[in-house]
């Protein structure tokens, strides 16, 4: 959001256009004198939107502004709180926070803090703003808390923080505005359910303050409107009202095409590099998103290699250093890149320099997200933005192909309702007793008027507020420990004002992954030799980034990968650091990371499950990939869209059972551990699967097909919804999956404390590992609720079994079975997955020490390299 | 420690206790973390830290209070298993001094009825000194056996014929991309140091620096190492382990 400054800026109000004239009548009544001369000055006039908002500030009505990227969408949310504030404020000393901007990221909360102040200045406003963020001073926030700006823009966890001191009612009492900044971002997750319990929290405290929702085009506005807006017990869900912005010209998206031939799987684009370059000096400013930060690494390397004229192109993720980020936001905002090659980390917010090219490299995976993607590239409304898409496969020609008919009919992907995740509801419990002896009853009833808890009953409220207590165990032991104590008949408050700092050094629902910081040893340093044992030390250089820990874990020694744009030689570990040179290598692996792999959206798979099923659709494809469909067809099957295809054929000396149910990776690695236990037990001796985004890969020893044909696999019977049953329960007692979740379910609840750097090393045989609390928990009080959080998060996160539940439903029945002699067309982009994944199992370490025990068998039997084995002496 | 002479097929499989050679005695490393004598009919085991749990809970974290029944069940089917004639805990087997009286009375009666029949020896620990925290058998700064000293935390140096716990060993391995984090047995000609037993005990690097005076070694040769697996122990070459 700009206001002022450059005329490219200028965005956020535009000339006039005839059309609007009806609008301007409405102007001098809403804005007062001194804005509509500034406005005059730059020659600029309000938008529709704008002045709508201003109206709904008027009657003192909560509102959701939906608004497409580049529209003015963050000045609509603030114009109001400007007018008001411009006009009559209270002397200096009784100031308190007039409106509270709440962003889901830092950066975002400071861009719009340098765009706000130069208006401010201009129009001599005495208005004054701040920011409150992770990065701000604690002599900064103290002073905060004295003496409060007028508009405070920060993050829902900060807000958090704000309520659990007990100067928050004063702070916050008189309360007027509260604007959410892309609300569809923070809405559907974690963060949105501290955010709701923050907002209840503000109404209880500031009881006619008004809230503003901001956000990009949703298939669902009425969840956001639901958001917004305090619930009560009488029946209806209560809305904010809702206001739509013009979406402005369609978005011009295409197909990149290229020279080289469309592979048939694999994630690397690494054919259409040369046609991505091209496209990129044929234009000003172009963003290259890909999907995950090994897909940045990968392309950026790639792009390099062919670069022979230096285009400048630089990198953007999430794990690189902040430093190294503002710098390449700051030459895009300057305009001397032509090319930025960006995970979803750009996706959101802030706009740096005036791009003129979106190139979406890989599957697009939801309707919703490639259009905000778009909408980067060209912010004057009423031009085209311009986007290229670049799938990696065939498969992924069918979903962009899906997403460019999705974006022409405006369709979006529908956001999965939210019910408040319970460990969060922990926090906020915890959060509130900081802030000083609380009525249960009351908070009840204030934690429901918060959408995603609306339907919260009191008794798991209880017994919610009995974890954040003594634990919530059957076995009633800690009552003596209990951390909250009754105040009063009917109060509860902290036992201990120690709890309270423990909670603020834990709060937030961000649970990372550890992480290990990446520097360049010293000049020198990298490649000089030096004894095992690293006897000398290593002269720290620059940090380029982060890495996750279990990637750095992998690495010995010599070890070469790419991170940062470069080839780097793992050095050594030090401390909580990993220390790097730099290297040549044709051959450095490539960090994979977890998470920031979206499946594909319900939407997107049902359009591609409907073109598969439409050969009339396939002449609008590519030409191989509509000779690669017909070729299908004449071998094997073309399933109709409601129906899943089963294909059973040998290869090598496995056999193979391939489905294609188009529900997303997450569902297929359940489909396929669920599958794997099955036939094991109807003796197919299954070995392993691979899932992609649209098919699932089954192999074994045994002939499938036989097995089919002679009755002892029923393919109703395998796929029947009931293996969500037992076969789930048995799986996740130890599924990885499954103890990860629990360990993000544990911290948000408060059970075990987050890693702090410094102690991972040291911290080892002191910290308690959360998996051995998952499997005491699970043995001794299957009951207890911070498993029943961890499984409703699993259902809808990790394991998708929320939408497997959906699939096994919607084709009972409706099994199309081949039984072929050979691979099918379809079945090759999984099949060449099978080396490159790794395979899910549930006992795959012992597989791995049984493997590195036979090395050992083999190393004695052998005569091979003795190193190690230490036991001459005794036998001898 | 020693493992005798490898039988390909049985390690390979990954048994469910591993025969050891230590100065001449036979010994039985169990999956369960405990370590069997079988000439003198003892069962040895390290680190119980019984009512680990309910130390945390005094600080304002309340894990789950299960973890003393839950290292209990395994004391005793490891009992069960090879029905000793005597039970060897070799130090910090409560967690703190005042674990003892935080014990539930379930557990207090498990761990008596454990205790019936048979000797019971608690080596005092640097969480339990002096045999100040114990319930029932006899407490001990040392112990010696066959010519070997039962003792908490191992002495460093070269010669020492012992038997300790004190150091949690854990084994980490980089195989194929994952990476393995388990406890485990680690010893070598005139030591052996057992893994940690307790249900929430974790675990430290058998390439840590506190190693290193008991092996003598930078890179784990002289030293090897027998890792708990899920179903089976697994004797590993020590050239696969990886620093944390």
């Amino acid at each position: 959001m700009v206001i002022g400054g450059k005329p490219r800026s200028a965005r956020p109000l535009r000339r006039e256009r005839p059309g609007e004239a009806v609008l301007r009548a409405n102007v001098p009544a809403l804005l007062p004198p001194a804005f509509l001369a500034w406005f005059r000055a730059r020659g600029w006039t309000p938008r529709a939107h704008q002045l709508a908002l201003l109206d709904k500030a008027a009657e003192r009505r909560s509102a959701l502004l939906i608004a497409p990227t580049g529209s003015g969408k963050t000045l609509a949310g603030f114009l109001p709180s400007l007018v008001a504030l411009a006009h009559a404020r209270p002397a200096r000393g009784d100031r308190t926070i007039h409106t509270l901007y709440i962003s889901p990221l830092k950066a975002l909360a400071a861009d719009v803090e340098r765009n706000l102040i130069v208006p401010l200045q201009e129009m001599a406003l005495p208005i004054r703003i701040e920011t409150r963020t992770g990065d701000t001073s604690v002599a900064r926030k103290a002073r905060q808390r004295t003496r409060p700006p007028d508009i405070l823009l920060t993050t829902p966890e900060q807000v958090a923080l704000l309520l659990s001191h007990a100067d928050a009612p004063r702070l916050l009492a008189d309360l007027q505005t509260v604007v959410l900044d892309e609300l569809h971002a923070l809405a559907p997750t974690k963060r949105g359910d501290l955010l709701a319990l923050d907002l209840a929290r503000l109404q209880s405290l500031a009881p006619k303050h008004r809230r503003v929702g901001l956000s990009a085009t949703v298939a669902r506005p009425s969840e956001l409107r639901a958001f917004l807006a305090p619930q009560s017990d009488a029946g209806a869900t209560a809305l904010a009202d809702l206001v739509r912005a013009d979406g402005g010209a369609p978005p011009d998206i295409r197909l990149l095409e290229t020279a080289a031939p469309l592979p048939w799987g694999g994630h690397t684009t690494r054919y259409a590099v040369p046609d991505i370059l091209a496209a990129i000096r044929a234009h000003r400013l172009s963003l290259v998103f890909v999907n995950t930060r090994s897909q940045a690494e990968l392309l950026f390397q790639e792009l390099w290699r062919l670069n022979e004229e230096a285009l400048p192109i630089a990198l953007h993720h999430g794990s690189l250093d902040a430093a190294r980020r503002r710098k390449v936001e700051a030459a895009m905002a300057a305009g001397s890149l032509k090319a930025v090659v960006a995970t979803s980390t750009l996706d959101l917010g802030v706009d740096w320099g005036d791009v003129d090219l979106v190139i979406n490299v890989g599957a697009p995976k939801g309707a919703s997200r490639l259009i905000q993607r778009v909408g980067r590239a060209n912010h004057r409304l009423d031009e085209p933005s311009r986007a290229f898409l670049v799938p990696s496969n065939r498969f992924e020609v069918l979903e962009c192909r899906a997403a460019i008919d999705a974006a022409a009919a405006g369709a979006h992907d529908a956001v999965q309702y939210r019910t408040g995740a319970l460990d969060v509801l922990a926090q906020h419990v915890l959060g509130t007793a900081c802030a000083g002896p609380f009525s249960p009853a009351a908070l009840y009833a204030e934690v429901r008027s918060a959408a995603p808890y609306a339907q919260l009953t009191r008794e798991v409220f209880d017994r919610v507020v009995d974890f954040v207590s003594t634990g919530g165990y059957a076995l009633r032991v800690y009552e003596r420990y209990a951390r909250l104590r009754p105040a009063g008949a009917r109060l509860l408050r902290l036992s201990h004002p120690r709890l309270a700092q423990q909670y603020r050094l834990n709060a937030g629902t961000i649970v990372e992954a550890p992480m290990i910081k990446v520097r360049l040893v010293g000049r020198g340093r990298g490649t000089a030799r030096r004894k095992p044992g690293m006897a000398r030390p290593l002269m720290g250089g620059r940090v380029l980034g982060e890495l996750e820990e279990y990637f750095i874990e992998q690495l010995r020694v010599g070890d070469t990968f790419v991170f940062a744009g470069e080839v780097l030689r793992f050095e050594g570990l030090q401390e909580t650091e990993a220390f790097v040179s730099r290297a040549v290598d044709a051959d450095p692996m490539v960090p994979s990371y977890q998470g920031g792999k979206f499946p594909l959206s319900t939407h997107l798979a049902q359009r591609v499950r409907t073109m598969l099923a439409s050969p009339g659709q396939w002449s609008a494809l590519p030409e191989a990939v509509g000779e690669w469909l017909t070729i299908q067809a004449e071998r094997s099957l073309i399933p109709r869209p409601s129906e899943v295809l089963v294909e059973a054929f040998p290869r090598g000396s496995r056999h193979f059972l391939v489905a294609y149910p188009f529900e997303g990776r997450l569902a297929h690695q359940t489909l396929g551990m669920l599958l794997t236990r099955r036939l094991d037990r109807l003796g197919a001796r299954p070995l392993g699967f691979v899932a992609s985004d649209y098919a699932l890969a089954v192999w074994g020893l045994e002939d499938m097909a036989a097995l089919e044909r002679s009755g002892a696999l029923d393919l109703d019977q395998l796929f029947d919804e009931d293996m969500l049953g037992d076969d789930l329960d048995a799986w996740l007692a130890d599924s990885s999956l499954m103890k990860r979740t629990f360990r993000v379910c544990a911290v948000i609840a408060g059970l075990i404390e987050r890693r702090h750097p410094g102690r991972i090393k040291s911290g080892r045989q002191v910290t308690i590992s959360s998996d051995l609390i998952y499997d005491v928990l699970r043995k001794h009080d299957p009951g207890h609720i911070l498993l029943e959080a961890a499984w409703a998060d699993a259902a809808t996160g990790l394991l998708d079994i929320g939408r497997l539940g959906d699939f096994l439903r919607r084709i009972k029945d409706r099994i199309r079975y081949a039984a072929l002699d050979h691979v099918s067309p379809l079945a090759v982009p999984v099949m060449l997955e099978i080396s490159k994944e790794l395979v899910y199992g549930g006992k795959v370490a012992d597989g791995l020490l049984r493997e590195a025990a036979d090395d050992l068998v083999r190393e004695a039997m052998q005569g091979g390299p003795k190193r190690g084995i230490g036991d001459g002496p005794a036998r001898a | 420690m020693a493992q005798p002479e490898p039988d390909g097929e049985q390690i390979g499989k990954g048994a469910a206790s591993a025969p050891l050679l230590l100065c001449g005695q036979a010994l039985v490393a169990d999956l369960s973390g405990a370590l069997f004598w079988p000439a003198e009919q003892a069962l040895l085991v390290a680190d119980l830290h019984l009512e680990k749990g309910s130390a945390q809970a005094e600080r304002g974290l309340l894990l789950p209070p299960y973890d003393t029944r839950e290292t209990l069940a395994r004391l005793a089917q490891a009992i069960d298993r090879y029905r000793p004639r005597r039970v060897i805990a070799l130090g910090d087997s409560f967690h703190d001094a005042r674990a003892p009286a935080r014990l539930d009375g379930d557990d207090r009666d498990t761990l008596r009825a454990l205790q019936g029949g048979r000797d019971w020896v608690w080596i005092a620990g640097n969480h339990d000194p002096g045999g100040s925290a114990r319930v029932g058998g006899q407490a001990l700064e040392v112990l010696g056996l066959a010519g070997l000293t039962l003792r908490h935390e191992p002495t460093p140096g070269p010669a020492s014929r012992e038997i300790a716990g004190h150091l949690h060993p854990a084994a980490k391995l980089a195989l194929r991309g994952t990476s393995i984090r388990r406890p485990c047995f680690v010893g070598n000609a005139h030591r052996l140091v057992l893994p940690a037993f307790g249900a929430f005990t974790g675990g430290l690097n058998v390439l840590d620096a506190a190693f290193r005076p008991l092996f003598d070694t930078d890179r784990a040769s002289g030293m090897a190492v027998c890792v708990l697996g899920q179903d089976g122990l697994y004797p590993v070459p020590t050239r696969l382990l990886c620093a944390d």
